[in-house]
This record gives C-alpha cells, structure tokens and sequence, in this order.
C-alpha cells in the first residue's frame, strides 16, 4: 500500500466514543461520514487503509467479487500483530468459504429456529424467576444477558454448559481489543484444544447436535478435525458473545429512552417486537470494530480508485446512521422499518447466526420488560462499564433492580 | 412480476424467508434457497422488491413486468 498522505493528516482508528453519547459511534468517525464516502485512516501498525463510512458504498464493496476477506492477502487491514489465529471461514473468501459455511448452515435456518423457540422462552422464563426470587439489585449481564445465549448454543453445538465460565473467559481475552497478543493467542489455543476434544468425544459417541454433525464429515473425509475444531470455536464465541451485549446494552438504550420502553413493555403486536429488535440492532451495532476487507483488482467507486492490495475498513456503524438511508438516524425509534441495516454485515460473509440472534432478542425483548415491568438501574450511567476496548461492544456489568 | 433466484449467490442468511416464508424456503441440508412460489402475488410486490434489496448475496431477481 502507498503512503501519500503525511502521517498527521490521517486519523487513527479505531476512535473513541464521547463519553456523554455511549451509545453513539464515535464523533470523529460521524464526521468522516459527512465529509466523504471514503477516506484513509491509520492502523496501529501504521498502514493507511480505506475507511468507507456510508452505507452505499459499504454495500456496493461488501458485495464486489473483486473484495477479498482472506486476512493472509497482503494489505489486509488487520486488528492486531496476531495473524496465526485464522477463525475459519470468515477470514476465507469462496470457493472455501461456501463450502465451509454451508456446513454449518442448517441448524440456524428460519425453519429450524422457529422450532427451538419454545426452548429459548423457557430458558429466559426460567432464568427471570431466579432473578425474581433473588437478590436486589442483579448484575443482569452475569444473571441473564450471558447465560441465555450461552445456553441456547451449547445445546445447539453440543458444548456442555457447565464449561461456561471457561469458554466465557476465553471468548472475552479473544474479543478484547487491548489483550496483548500472546495472551489471545493463548486463549485461542485453549479453546480450540477444547472444540478438537469435544469434536472427538462426538466421533465417539454422537448425539443430535452440530458438533456431531462436524464429526461426521471428519470421519467421512470431508473436513480435517481441526477444521472442525476451528468452526466449533467460530460458532462458539459468536454464539454467545454477540447476543449477549445486544441484550445487555439494548435494555440500558431502553432504559435511558423509557418512552420506547413503553411501548415495547406495553404491545400485544409481536410486530413491534420484531421491529424494536431490528431497529436496536441498527442504532447500538455492537460489531464496532468495522467489517475488514482487502482489494483483489483495482476499483473506481465514489470518485475515488480503490487500488489492488488496499486494505477496506467498512464502519458499518456510523453506515447505520446515514441519514441518506435512515430518517432521524440517531434517534431509537422503535416501531420504524430499520431492516436493511448492515449490523450483521453484508455480501456472503453476512452473519450466518442471523435468525437465531433475531428469535433469541425477539424472546428476550419480548418478555424481560414485560415480566419486570419495574425494571430499572441500580446505578447512574456514568459508573456503567463499557466495552470500549472490545472488538464487540457492550456493557461488562449492569446492575439493575425493581 | 416473476421471481428468480441463483443458488450459487446464496449464503444461506434466511432474510428471504423472514420477509416471505410463502415465496422462498431454505433446503435442509445446507440452507440454501428454495424458490416456492416464482409467481406472486402482486400485493407482494413490495415484500419481494425489499427481499432482493436485503439479500446479502444478491441472490433475488424480481422482474416486475414479467
């Protein structure tokens, strides 16, 4: 990649939030969106790849062939010195990626999820009568916002819960922005040493899980055990992870705006549950560390060349609030149409977990304010812990009462 | 208006069978689209020009004069 412009011309990134709007992308990258569709930012390695800030553009290169996700390719805007820790198929680009994904598509087909519903609704059922029958106030990232998608995929991957504190300490090194290498690649070795065990175990003894799926195609010849390892862990970290902030940090943004609250506590329409969990996707998008991509060919878009070999920063939050697309964008508005957001990215590599992350929120949304309807926080928000430093964004501790 | 989708463009997301289970189901094994209906009804024209507009694969062709 060339240099042209000198380094003090070229901001930084990732940037920081303002510490009054937590829940707003950061100031500087906003204004990046106002001043231009693309410009350049500077990486801690010192690379200047492109920052492509509005949500047309983001688009048009998350779905160009000429796009690579292969974050081996030179110029790929990596997020930190670790580039041994491959986390299957996302980091791959197709034929590989297909092949790989398709494997693991079938679990989280709309049809499929549908029917783990009613399992997902006794377990968030469940898991508030302990909150109701406990102690005042709660942490409810520790009570609720993480046991309930740990739960739900453990079951679907075959991962026994009781490791939860394991594989939970082990994603959150991974997801840490400010771990130091050799402690993520640490923590990835352990799980992925965990995943080959259990991917093990299965060969041995399957049961109706995807894990046992994997293992059927590493007997058959179709995938290498660590291949099946590699996805264990993938499934695994974004299965909890993600959803867990999204409830955390989506019941704080319900909090702070009671009149949203309100309406989503007070509906019979399942509709605006729906739409709530779509539109809090769009305004919070915790996946704040941008989508990463390198240039296979040169490409002409916005005015600007896009040269082979430059690296691509989609910041698909501030994308979220681009005003071209959604009205209003930085005020949460529950009952608006915010489907086309790109919070679970967009073009082939667009999150695979989608249907079951939307039937875990819509459970979750859909229940938690109903049956606490005094739910409030036991804090102020200014002693709230944010993640700012993770690669996901959410909240480390909310302590809430009623 | 008249349907099309390509099975090699589909990643399997589901955003099809969100918006439309009527018109668009995903095969067992691997999630990929199943096309129901090529030929829906018109009151879903919108459904169907939204269905394209969010697929991330860009696997949904709607010929609306078809």
């Amino acid at each position: 990649m060339t240099d042209i412009a000198p380094p003090t011309e070229v901001p930084r990134f990732p940037m920081s939030r303002a510490a009054t709007c937590p829940f707003d992308p950061p100031p500087d990258l906003t204004s990046l969106r106002e001043a231009a569709p693309l410009s350049r930012v500077r990486l801690w390695d010192g690379s200047t790849p492109w920052l492509v800030t509005r949500y047309a553009e983001q688009r048009a290169l998350l779905g160009d062939e000429r796009v690579s996700a292969d974050a081996t390719r030179p110029g790929y805007p990596s997020q930190a010195p670790v580039r041994g820790n491959r986390i299957s198929f996302i980091l791959m680009d197709d034929p590989e990626h297909a092949r790989l994904r398709r494997m693991v598509t079938a679990p989280f087909m709309i049809k499929r999820v549908r029917q783990l519903r009613p399992r997902v609704q006794g377990i968030v059922d469940d898991l508030i009568d302990a909150m109701l029958a406990g102690p005042r106030p709660v942490d409810l990232v520790e009570a609720f916002a993480l046991p309930v998608p740990s739960l739900v995929i453990c079951a679907l991957l075959g991962v026994p819960y009781a490791d939860h504190d394991f594989f939970q300490d082990n994603s959150s090194t991974i997801i840490r922005r400010t771990a130091a290498p050799e402690e993520r690649t640490a923590a990835h070795g352990r799980l992925a040493e965990y995943l080959d065990g259990l991917v093990g175990d299965k060969l041995a003894q399957p049961g109706d899980d995807l894990l046992s799926t994997l293992a059927e195609r590493v007997a058959a010849g179709e995938l290498t055990r660590s291949e099946a390892a590699q996805m264990g862990v993938l499934l695994l970290i974004a299965g909890h992870e993600t959803t867990a902030n999204m409830i955390a940090l989506g019941t704080l943004a319900l909090l702070e705006n009671p009149e949203q609250l309100g309406r989503l506590r007070d509906t019979t329409d399942p509709g605006l549950v729906d739409s709530a969990v779509e539109e809090l996707l769009r305004y919070l998008n915790i996946t704040h560390s941008g989508r990463r991509r390198v240039a296979l060919e040169d490409i002409e878009i916005a005015g600007e060349t896009i040269r082979a070999g430059d690296g691509l920063i989609m910041a698909n939050d501030v994308a979220n609030r681009d005003p071209e697309v959604f009205d209003d964008p930085d005020a949460l508005d529950v009952g608006r149409n915010s489907r086309r957001h790109v919070a679970f990215g967009f073009g082939v590599h667009q999150c695979l977990g989608q249907p079951l992350a939307r039937m875990e929120l819509q459970v979750v949304y859909g229940t938690l304010y109903r049956r606490i309807p005094g739910l409030r926080l036991a804090t102020t928000m200014d002693a709230i812990p944010f993640k700012h430093d993770g690669s996901v964004y959410g909240v480390y501790e909310l302590p809430v009462t009623w | 208006m008249k349907i099309t989708v390509d099975e090699e463009k589909c990643c399997g997301a589901g955003t099809c069978v969100m918006l439309a289970p009527q018109v668009f189901d995903q095969r067992d094994d691997d999630g990929i689209v199943v096309l129901l209906e090529p030929r829906p009804a018109e009151a879903l024209r919108d459904t169907m020009l939204e269905a394209a507009n969010v697929c991330p694969g860009a696997a949904i062709s709607v010929d609306a004069n078809a």
